[in-house]
C-alpha cells in the first residue's frame, strides 16, 4: 500500500501467536517480516516470544482493550473483547492493513439477538458449556452478521474468564460480535489491568432485537460439540447413553480456554490422578502471566505429574498449525473453538469441543467423560 | 463486468479450513495456495477447475477463520465468481477486498447443479443458468464494491485513489 506508515503506532498491537516459536522456515520468515515492520514503524505494542501470549488472552491482560473501544483484528476470534463491553470483530489482512494505514474501517450496523442469562451454573458447568449450548441451539449461522448481546442477572454468576470464552465463540454462530454489559466485575477487571479511560455503553431501553432467548444457567449441563461443526452439541447425559467415545488426545488451551480459571479447573480434576495409558494430554497456558501464575499455584506440577505436557503459549494445535497434529482416524477432546474437517490434522481425524473440566476428565478415563464420572 | 463458466457445487457451511487448510498458511503465494484449494472437501477440485469456473454453494459459505488465504486461493485457482445462499461475513469482506466477485442468491443456489454452465452479470446481478435456460436475480454490488473489485482489490483501490 502506498502510505508512509501506520496511522498511530500506539493503537496497533502485533502478536505473533499462531506459529511461534517458529514452526518452520516459512513461519520464521513471516515472523521476521512482522518483527521488522514493528521495528520500522516503532510499534509500541509488539510482543516477541517470551512476552507474547495468545492474542485474545494477552491484550485484555495487558490492558490494551477496554470498554467502549472499537477494535478490529486480523483473526476471527477478535470478538473476544466483547466480554469487556467493547465492539470488536475479526477482519482479513487487507482490511487490517487499510485500518493500520488509515485508522478507518467501514462497517454495516448489524441487527442484534438478545440472550437473557438467568440462574446460576451448577458444578462443572462453565462459560464453554454456555456458548456451546447457544451454538447448538441457534446453529453455526444462527447469528450470521448479527451482534450477540448477552444480558441479564445471571451474568453476575459468570467469571470474567467465562465471559471471554462466551464472547470468543460468537463467531462460531456466525456473529459479527458478542457483547456483555459492563458490570462491577468487568470494571474491576479493566481497572486492575489498564489505566486507559473506558466508556460504558448500554443498550437502549427500546432497542429492537431480531430474536430473544432466555438461557437458564442452572439447567445447563456439560456440553460437547461433536465433529464436524460446533453446532453438533450433546450434553454429557446424552453421551452417557451412547457407546464409549474413545479418544487419543486432549488439548487444554487456546484463546477460548487457556486462561487461569481453565488451568485451575483442569488441575483440580487432574490432581492426584494420571491420564489414561496411551493418551496424550497437551496443556497450553495462553500467556506468560497465566503460565507463571499456574506455576506459582503448583498447577503445572499437577499437570506434569498427571502425565500431561505443558507448552509455552501458542495457538499451535487449535488450527492444526503444529504441536499436537492428529493422525488418520485419531480423536481429540479439545477446549478449542472449531471442529471442522481436518482442522487439527488429518482429514479423517475428529475433534470434540468441550470445557476444560470435561477435557481433563476425558484425559483420565480415555473416553469422553464428565468430572462427575470420576471416583472421589 | 461478467463471469462465465462451469459450476462446482457444494453444500452448507463450507469452512475456511477446507477451502485452504491451516497447514498451508505459512505461504502467502496465491499460486501455491491455489494448488491446495478445497483440498479437504474435494480432492479433485484443483485437477478439474478451469479459468472462469464458478463455485455455487448453500448456506454460510466461508465460515470460520478470517484467513484471507481462502478467497485468494479460490481466485488464484481461476474461479471467476462464488454464488451462495449466504456467506460468512469475514469471508464476504475478504473476497471483495481481494477482488473475488461473490454474490448471494438463495434461488440460484437451489436452481444450479454441478456441471451447469452459468453466466453472471455483476452490473445487474442477473445469474443465468445457460444449461437449464433459467435465470435468477441476485443482489447487484453497490457501486463502491464494484470499484474495489474492478481495481482487483482494496489495496489497489486505495493506491489508485490517493
Amino acid at each position: 500500500m502506498k502510505v508512509d506508515g501506520v496511522f498511530d503506532k500506539d493503537k496497533i498491537a502485533l502478536v505473533p501467536d499462531h506459529f511461534v516459536p517458529n514452526k518452520d522456515i516459512k513461519s520464521a520468515e513471516h515472523c521476521k517480516c512482522v518483527r521488522e515492520f514493528a521495528r520500522r514503524n516503532e510499534i509500541t505494542n509488539y510482543f516477541e516470544v517470551g512476552e507474547m501470549g495468545i492474542e485474545h488472552a494477552l491484550l485484555p491482560e495487558k490492558g490494551l482493550t477496554v470498554a467502549g473501544d472499537v477494535i478490529i483484528g486480523a483473526d476471527s476470534h477478535t470478538c473476544t473483547y466483547g466480554a469487556l463491553g467493547a465492539f470488536s470483530t475479526g477482519v482479513g489482512s487487507t482490511d487490517m492493513a487499510a485500518g493500520m494505514a488509515t485508522g478507518k474501517a467501514w462497517f454495516k450496523v448489524p441487527s442484534a439477538i438478545k440472550f437473557n442469562i438467568v440462574g446460576k451454573p451448577s458444578k462443572w458447568v462453565s462459560g464453554k458449556d454456555v456458548i456451546l449450548h447457544i451454538i447448538g441451539m441457534i446453529g453455526v449461522d444462527g447469528a450470521l452478521y448479527k451482534s450477540m448481546e448477552f444480558v441479564g442477572e445471571g451474568i453476575a454468576n459468570l467469571t470474567m474468564d467465562d465471559r471471554f470464552t462466551i464472547a470468543n465463540m460468537a463467531i462460531e454462530a456466525g456473529g459479527k460480535n458478542g457483547i456483555f454489559p459492563v458490570d462491577a466485575l468487568a470494571e474491576e477487571y479493566i481497572k486492575e489491568h489498564s489505566n486507559r479511560a473506558y466508556k460504558i455503553y448500554q443498550a437502549d431501553e427500546d432497542a429492537v432485537y431480531d430474536e430473544e432467548y432466555t438461557i437458564d444457567l442452572s439447567t445447563l449441563r456439560p456440553t460437547v460439540s461433536f465433529p464436524h461443526l460446533p453446532e453438533n452439541t450433546h450434553t454429557i447425559d446424552e453421551i452417557h447413553e451412547m457407546d464409549d467415545i474413545v479418544i487419543d488426545q486432549v488439548v487444554i488451551g487456546s484463546c477460548t480456554n487457556g486462561r487461569l480459571d481453565d488451568m485451575r479447573i483442569a488441575a483440580q480434576i487432574l490432581k492426584g490422578r494420571h491420564i489414561a495409558k496411551g493418551m496424550r494430554c497437551i496443556v497450553i497456558p495462553a500467556t506468560q502471566k497465566i503460565y507463571m501464575q499456574a506455576m506459582e499455584e503448583g498447577l503445572l506440577k499437577t499437570f506434569i505429574e498427571a502425565g500431561a505436557v505443558v507448552s509455552t503459549p501458542t495457538c499451535g494445535p487449535c488450527l492444526g498449525g503444529y504441536m499436537g497434529i492428529l493422525a488418520e482416524g485419531e480423536r481429540c477432546v479439545s477446549t478449542t473453538n472449531r471442529n471442522f474437517v481436518g482442522r487439527m490434522g488429518h482429514v479423517n481425524s475428529e475433534i470434540y469441543l468441550a470445557s476444560p473440566a470435561v477435557a481433563a476428565a476425558s484425559a483420565i478415563t480415555g473416553k469422553i467423560s464428565c468430572p462427575c464420572d470420576l471416583d472421589e | 463486468m461478467n463471469a462465465k463458466g462451469t459450476v462446482f457445487k457444494y453444500g452448507d457451511n463450507v469452512d475456511t479450513d477446507v477451502i485452504i487448510p491451516a497447514r498451508y498458511l505459512n505461504s502467502s503465494d496465491p499460486a501455491e495456495l491455489a494448488t491446495h484449494c478445497m483440498e479437504d472437501i474435494d480432492k479433485d477440485f484443483v485437477k478439474k477447475v478451469h479459468k472462469g469456473d464458478i463455485i455455487v454453494a448453500d448456506k454460510n459459505f466461508g465460515c470460520g477463520s478470517s484467513r484471507e488465504h481462502a478467497p485468494i486461493a479460490i481466485k488464484a485457482a481461476g474461479v471467476s465468481c462464488v454464488i451462495a445462499e449466504t456467506f460468512a461475513r469475514i469471508f464476504y469482506r475478504n473476497s471483495i477486498n481481494i477482488g473475488l466477485p461473490i454474490i448471494e442468491c438463495p434461488e440460484a443456489a437451489r436452481g444450479i447443479e454441478a456441471g451447469d454452465e452459468v453466466e453472471v452479470d455483476f452490473d445487474s446481478g442477473v445469474i443465468t443458468n445457460i444449461t437449464k435456460g433459467t435465470s435468477f436475480k441476485g443482489q447487484a454490488f453497490p457501486e463502491f464494491m464494484q470499484r474495489i473489485i474492478a481495481a482487483e482489490g482494496l489495496v489497489n483501490y486505495i493506491n489508485n485513489n490517493q
